[in-house]
């Protein structure tokens, strides 16, 4: 998996609160969730992400609520990627658990300017900047979290271990 | 060398002799919940997997506690799909409106959630539980739809850093005050992805009721969970409750810490956590007295219990609430409703004004009963002030232990117990 976009971006603490806030908790659909998303930390976050639609963020991204909404409702508005200095454990989880890739990269992210053309392969885990011409590396996923990216996700990686007879 | 308690229950639900800090195992569950918001997505995840049954009907929480009494239309269908896969699939916890209480109020007062269990829930601040000596994390539900499936999930065994407390706590000075004192020191991200043991002569001297506030709040620091080894309180609490076997776990004592933090807090004051971050604390004695409020919230699954409701009601006793000001008052589950009002709590409450809802999560996630407009403030007995978390993105929250909200809705902004008479 290799992304291509350009960088839009937040600071540390990115809370689930802000990226959906609890009034638009109640729909599932991704399309709602995606019209409010970040909302209430930048009203222009829709219009931006059309141009800008790699996440580069700082610490602790996706703290607070376990709500699995937030990274559905990233990925509905059209975000490619989310690069992080952090991410909150239960955030990390969910992004893999739904096929939204991350990566944390925590040398990088000062680095690179909002609007920057960025590069992301998530096989080597090289990120280049292609406007700075910078490129950073991280380390690769453990083999089971890489195995569920690979599947696009937990739920595809349990039905593959039903079809092969095995107990999940 | 020696394992945590984190480690050993770890160990023993991945039938393994010894885990270490960074392995990633699969771990058998004796617990599992969802609520109203959490449990439809993961029912609709878990339709996907393409299972007949559940892993363990009488292993499953569901808890419609968030958006109840329905809220509006589209919050009565989140219910609804809950109710109905319950009924389908015949889980055995499922707990209808009148019935329900805030979740991690709920299951340990039920005796569901006990000491030495694994257990995870689609909410975060599952990590409640560590208060009784379980392993308890939050997670989302896409993991509660694979464990429904597998009684199973996978982790990353965590490290473990140990809190320990000294001292003897002054008069006020809460469960809450810790934990928040805590997150002030280390940061919403000091203790990211791991263990927090809390340990010392201060936590054994601690009552139930505030072990579970500080757990509850271990996600507040960014941790996977909060854990407390059981003694003769958890005991004590577990014994008449508990609807299973339950194992009691301990420390070694050559155990490995990533970081051991230590603490007299013999001096330690209520503190505030102050918009917008659970580590923006600052002590009640150097805030300024000119913070005027709106709103005051005591409930959650942080600080709803009859314990807190009985520090306010002492506060409240005799006293009207400020005319400027909203109290809200949130019995987190229906046996605490039925002890306050036993102990004529309620009528304290009602007599000074404040607003009595029924057991719900909506004032502490601005869902509703309780949505603060733009310009607000609130002191809350919750666990979260970010921007927009009880209401307008241009609203304040400040977090304080029922005391200080207590006093605070007597005397129309934050301030101190010690600021009101406290009438026989």
């Amino acid at each position: 998996m290799i992304f291509r976009g350009r960088a839009l971006k937040y600071g540390d603490n990115i809370d689930t609160d802000v990226i959906i806030p609890a009034r638009y908790l109640n729909t599932t659909d991704p399309k709602e969730l995606a019209e409010h998303c970040m909302e209430d930390l930048d009203a222009d976050f829709r219009e931006k992400v059309k141009e800008k639609d790699i996440l580069v963020v700082g610490d602790n991204f996706g703290c607070g609520s376990s709500r699995e909404h937030a990274p559905i409702a990233i990925k509905a508005s059209g975000v490619k990627c989310i690069v992080a200095k952090s991410f909150a454990r239960i955030f990390y989880r969910n992004a893999i658990n739904i096929g939204l890739p991350i990566l944390e990269l925590p040398d990088a992210i000062d680095e690179i300017n909002e609007g920057d053309e960025i590069e992301v392969d998530f096989e080597s885990g090289i990120v280049k900047n292609i406007t700075s011409g910078k490129s950073y590396k991280t380390f690769p996923y453990p083999p089971l979290i890489q195995e569920i990216i690979n599947k696009g996700g937990l739920i595809e990686f349990a039905k593959e271990k039903l079809r092969k007879g095995g107990n999940l | 060398m020696g394992m945590t308690i984190t480690e050993k229950i770890l160990a023993a639900h991945a039938n393994k002799k010894e885990v270490f800090p960074g392995e990633l195992i699969f771990v058998k569950l004796d617990f599992i919940l969802a609520n109203d918001i959490t449990g439809p997505l993961a029912i609709k995840e878990f339709e996907k997997i393409g299972v007949d049954k559940v892993f363990d009907n009488e292993r499953i929480a569901l808890i419609p506690d968030h958006s109840t009494p329905n809220k509006d239309i589209k919050s009565a269908l989140q219910s609804k799909i809950l109710r109905d896969f319950a009924k389908k699939y015949n889980i055995k916890f499922y707990y209808e409106v009148g019935r329900v209480g805030i979740e991690h109020a709920l299951l340990p007062e039920e005796g569901l959630t006990l000491p030495g269990d694994c257990i995870i829930g689609a909410d975060s601040h599952t990590c409640t539980y560590g208060a009784l000596g379980a392993f308890s994390t939050g997670v989302g539900s896409t993991d509660l739809a694979y464990a429904m499936a597998t009684g199973e999930i996978w982790l990353k065994v965590p490290e473990s850093l140990k809190f320990v407390y000294y001292g003897k706590l002054s008069q006020w000075v809460t469960g809450k005050d810790i934990i928040l004192f805590t997150i002030g020191e280390i940061g919403v991200d000091g203790a990211r992805y791991k263990a927090m043991e809390f340990s010392g002569e201060v936590i054994k001297n601690l009552p139930m009721a505030d072990r579970l506030t500080i757990c509850n709040m271990a996600i507040e620091a960014g941790a996977k969970n909060g854990i407390i080894e059981p003694d003769d309180i958890t005991i004590n609490y577990v014994k008449e409750r508990a609807k299973r076997e339950y194992k009691l776990y301990y420390s070694d004592k050559d155990a490995n810490y990533k970081e051991i933090y230590e603490w007299d807090v013999s001096r330690l004051e209520p503190v505030i956590a102050f918009p917008h971050l659970p580590s923006n604390v600052k002590k009640i004695s150097e805030i300024s007295k000119d913070i005027y409020i709106d709103q005051v919230y005591i409930g959650s699954c942080t600080n709803g219990r009859i314990e807190d409701l009985r520090l306010a009601a002492k506060i409240l006793k005799g006293h009207k609430v400020h005319p400027d000001v909203r109290l809200i008052i949130t019995p987190a589950t229906p046996k605490t409703y039925m002890q306050a009002l036993k102990e004529g709590l309620i009528e304290i409450f009602l007599e000074a004004g404040a607003s009595i809802t029924p057991p719900s999560c909506g004032p502490c996630l601005g869902g509703h009963l309780g949505v603060l407009a733009e310009g607000e403030k609130a002191v809350a007995t919750t666990n979260r002030n970010f921007v927009g978390r009880m209401g307008h993105p241009k609203s304040e929250v400040y977090l304080a232990n029922p005391a200080v909200a207590a006093a605070s809705a007597i005397l129309g902004r934050i301030g101190a117990p010690w600021e009101v008479e406290v009438k026989k």
